[in-house]
């Protein structure tokens, strides 16, 4: 194994579930205030997986009192306490950048694996 | 040259890792096995204080027999790269010693790393001094051109370190105050935050501070 190899493999994260594009999740994020530590819940679609070792990351949006909110995470980034996959979306892109023109009903995802 | 020890090692390549805090921190890795000295120079019989180093094992067989009849001393086989680093004092270093990352350099010290940038070969003044050129359409007839070099009848000639077309990269360059993030001794590897010059195998010297 080569020595890049071996230090992403020691860094990267194993505890994070599987998850794509068009899927629904709940990010709980460790934010440091201070020497305060509190943990908030970032819940959206996923638009975007951009995969890799540690350069992993994915963009999740959510409409946030009427106003469209994007935030990437790095997928290995130890800031992310958990993941939760609340649903599993059917998309037919891998990014769903057409959401942003999109709002209200037209903006839902469909749920895979129903019928 | 700084009048200072180091060791020599190799770029391995770049990823990142993430601080306590959570914070992503781009790093180089560096190969930075043992050294061994080969070679001991004093203030008496050279005029300076210094050692030579051998870094990266090399069969002997390779080696030329004057090389051979050098690193003999040493008793530790040949090596692919051989350097030399001023010392304040050289009697503390003796021939066939080992010298390692652990000790000269802590987690979180601070080094300087030179290595020969990668070369560009012949480059014209934008790419190598990022002169502007001019626009290419509406009629200009001046693209990538340097313009005029001086004045005429004063002091009618180029001045000197003027800002021409010529070799870009190939040189050496030093990168001061790298902060060291990881020192790995069990696999020989070195994390420093940043970039450091030069391509990826490339030879890098490490010095403290």
């Amino acid at each position: 194994m080569n020595i890049l190899e071996q230090i992403d493999r020691e860094n990267m994260r194993y505890d994070i579930p599987e998850f794509r594009t068009g899927d629904t999740v709940s990010v709980h994020i460790r934010i440091i205030e201070g020497n305060k530590e509190r943990v908030q819940i970032f819940k959206g679609v996923v638009i975007r997986f951009k995969k890799g070792t540690m350069g992993a990351s994915f963009t999740v949006r959510k409409i946030s009192n009427g106003i469209g909110v994007e935030k990437t995470f790095p997928l290995h980034s130890p800031r992310i306490e958990k993941i939760e996959l609340n649903t599993q979306g059917r998309v037919r892109r891998a990014r769903l950048y057409y959401l942003r023109e999109l709002k209200g009903k037209a903006a839902r995802i469909k749920e895979r694996g129903l019928n | 040259m700084p009048k200072k020890i180091g060791i020599l090692g190799k770029k391995v390549g770049m990823t990142r890792v993430y601080s306590a805090e959570g914070a992503a921190i781009v790093v180089t890795a560096i190969e930075a096995s043992p050294c061994t000295v080969l070679q001991v120079k004093t203030d008496d019989k050279d005029g300076y204080s210094a050692i030579q180093i051998g870094f990266d094992p090399k069969k002997e067989s390779r080696m030329t027999k004057p090389m051979q009849g050098h690193v003999k001393a040493a008793g530790q086989g040949g090596f692919y790269h051989i350097k030399e680093f001023r010392v304040d004092d050289s009697s503390k270093y003796e021939v066939g010693q080992q010298i390692s990352m652990t000790d000269l350099f802590n987690t979180g010290d601070l080094v300087d790393i030179s290595g020969r940038a990668k070369g560009r070969g012949f480059q014209g003044v934008i790419k190598r001094h990022g002169f502007k050129g001019g626009r290419d359409t509406h009629g200009s007839m001046f693209h990538r051109a340097p313009g005029s070099i001086g004045c005429s009848a004063w002091p009618s000639r180029v001045v000197k370190g003027k800002k021409m077309p010529g070799q870009m990269g190939n040189n050496l360059v030093t990168k001061k105050n790298v902060i060291v993030v990881d020192i790995r001794p069990e696999s020989n590897v070195m994390l420093v935050r940043g970039n450091v010059p030069g391509s990826k195998q490339g030879l890098l010297q490490i010095f403290i501070k």
